[in-house]
């Protein structure tokens, strides 16, 4: 009787599998066929017509590498919106790394007082929603002159980033023993050297899940960049939001493939950092 | 002494500079528009007509407080029946099996996926004409895509609590699983030796254990999800519409009045999930404090 209980528990676990693998199957489909009509299941005929279509593959017959270079370099939506959340993710991860890198050493080593009233100012925008800050923030930066701008984007970016790169890192410096750093020292080597050699080692873990969930917290952001990039500032959650609300499937489906690619990989690297102990996770609730 | 206290304070600056001029003062700007205090439209008055407005003016207050109500229901409904099978899914997940790595890899794939691509996801495969209409035509349940429920914009936020479900539930598995690991199977079997049954066992063994965790991820996904933009303006309907949707188109409309009103929404948003919040942490507190 155990046994079969044993078992049904297994099946209703795979179930549950197949069914939260089923968006991802309705992507692919979706993407790589263009007539899929009701009723069928699996679409008669593949075709890259979407990915045709969207410019990311060339027509049939064009299909060379001179073809595909050619293509990509007329500049098409998705490639510049590609690029765009690449270079604010990227910057954005480097920028709230350094800032929160003293902010976090002096958190996770120190006490002093009214600790725990920074920490709790530190992490208050991962409770309250954006929304309540970028309507008002929006007006000063339309002032300011940072509205329509990649500068604006970056710098709306960190506000939901920030917290959670502090706490991550806040949490590593906690488990640090900063003793090894005065031994370097008594033995000569400066702050740099001290630095690189002692102190980086020991983080560097810690801060690599840190800096790939703040680059995916700033690569899922939609209504912080749409509001501030007021329109000019086009990312890939952009456009997924306005060709699904457009209501072409295909295109929709190859766009988000591109959108959770990166999603996926970061995931696959760091499955075995990921548990609920870290920081890191906590993060997650953001995206 | 005192260089430490400078050291303190010079590497705490830049984090809290960013929160308090970018967070705080957006929320405290909002709030200054929202009190009608609108230069730009020379308007210096301070009132809270925009506040009276949105919650009690014929013309929207039907629409604020179903909104209030979608809400409510949307997050609490959510949040619960993501821990649920998140719970069941941990727990059943832990003995060894065919294929255990791979399901693991599965259950855990929605956590880095942006909530608009799950929310895009949810109509490919609930829609009337998505991938489980089909398989239900294919197996002669139904006839038409019509005859499928309507599970996506619909007007009790099913698609949107599906949405919610599908990816929170993979934060709540994430970290059951890792609270789950860490307590090892010795507490399970101390109990079976001493005559528990599996109801038991998982009513006054596991489930006290894994609380706390449980818990403070709930304040996580119940905050986002009553404040979250992406997911309900997918997959939501007009009437009734959530508050977060109605505030930006708010926000958006031309007439530069009814930004206020869009203002007044987003602070009453905040002030509601600060609320809830604390009194979840006054809550549990409690709860604890007793047990």
């Amino acid at each position: 009787m155990n046994n079969n209980l044993k078992k049904i528990n297994i099946y209703a676990i795979y179930l549950g599998a197949i069914i939260l693998i089923l968006p991802l199957i309705a992507f692919f489909i979706n993407a790589f066929s263009f007539r899929w009509f009701y009723p069928q299941v699996i679409p008669k005929e593949l075709s890259l017509q979407a990915w045709v279509r969207l410019k990311l593959i060339p027509k049939p017959g064009q299909r060379t590498f001179e073809g595909f270079i050619e293509l990509w370099a007329s500049n098409p939506a998705v490639i510049k919106a590609l690029l765009n959340s690449l270079s604010i993710g990227f910057l954005v991860t480097i920028v709230s790394i350094i800032i929160a890198l003293p902010a976090a050493r002096v958190l996770g080593l120190l006490n002093f007082r009214f600790k725990k009233l920074i920490i709790f100012i530190m992490v208050s925008p991962t409770i309250l929603p954006p929304i309540a800050f970028v309507l008002g923030l929006n007006i000063n930066f339309i002032s300011w002159g940072f509205s329509g701008n990649y500068f604006g984007v970056c710098l709306v970016h960190l506000v939901p980033i920030m917290p959670y790169v502090v706490l991550t890192m806040t949490g590593i410096f906690a488990n640090y023993n900063p003793d090894f750093e005065h031994q370097a020292r008594t033995l000569g080597a400066n702050k740099t050297r001290t630095f690189l050699l002692i102190t980086l080692p020991a983080i560097a873990p810690g801060m690599v899940v840190a800096a790939l969930f703040a680059f995916l917290v700033s690569w899922s952001q939609y209504l912080l960049t749409f509001l501030i990039g007021a329109g000019k500032v086009m990312t890939l959650p952009l456009l997924v939001f306005s060709t699904a609300s457009s209501g072409n499937p295909a295109l929709t489906a190859a766009i988000s493939i591109i959108f959770i690619f990166p999603a996926i990989l970061i995931l696959f690297f760091t499955s075995k950092f990921v548990s609920g102990e870290s920081g890191a996770t906590s993060g997650f609730g953001k995206i | 002494m005192g260089g430490e206290r400078l050291k303190i304070i010079l590497s705490l600056t830049p984090p809290l500079l960013i929160i308090f001029t970018l967070f705080f003062g957006g929320i405290f700007y909002g709030f200054l528009q929202s009190l009608g205090y609108q230069p730009a439209i020379g308007k210096y008055e301070i009132n809270f007509s925009a506040y009276y407005n949105v919650m009690f003016s014929e013309r929207y207050a039907k629409l604020f407080w179903t909104g209030l109500g979608l809400n409510l229901w949307v997050s609490f409904a959510s949040t619960f029946l993501a821990a649920v099978f998140a719970l069941f899914g941990a727990l059943a997940i832990r003995k060894t099996f065919f294929a255990k790595t791979i399901c693991n890899f599965i259950y855990s794939l929605n956590l880095p996926m942006p909530h608009l691509v799950v929310a895009v996801g949810i109509i490919f495969v609930f829609s009337q004409s998505g991938l489980l209409a089909r398989l239900a035509s294919q197996i002669g349940l139904i006839g038409s895509p019509g005859d499928f429920p309507v599970l996506v914009k619909d007007k009790y936020g099913l698609g949107i609590i599906l949405a919610y479900i599908w990816k929170e539930a993979a934060f709540f598995f994430i970290i059951l699983m890792s609270v789950l690991q860490s307590l090892g199977e010795n507490f399970e079997e101390l109990a079976q030796s001493l005559g528990a049954n599996r109801w038991q066992r998982f009513r006054y063994v596991i489930l006290p254990l894994v609380m706390p965790n449980l818990f403070s991820a709930s304040i996580i996904v119940f905050a986002f999800s009553f404040g979250a933009y992406e997911v309900p303006a997918l997959l939501g309907v007009i009437y009734p519409q959530m508050l977060p949707v109605m505030a930006f188109e708010f926000f958006l409309n031309p007439d530069l009045n009814a930004r206020s009103e869009g203002m007044a929404l987003s602070i009453i948003i905040a002030i509601i999930v600060m609320i809830l919040v604390v009194f979840y942490f006054w809550l549990t507190q409690a709860k604890i404090r007793k047990d």
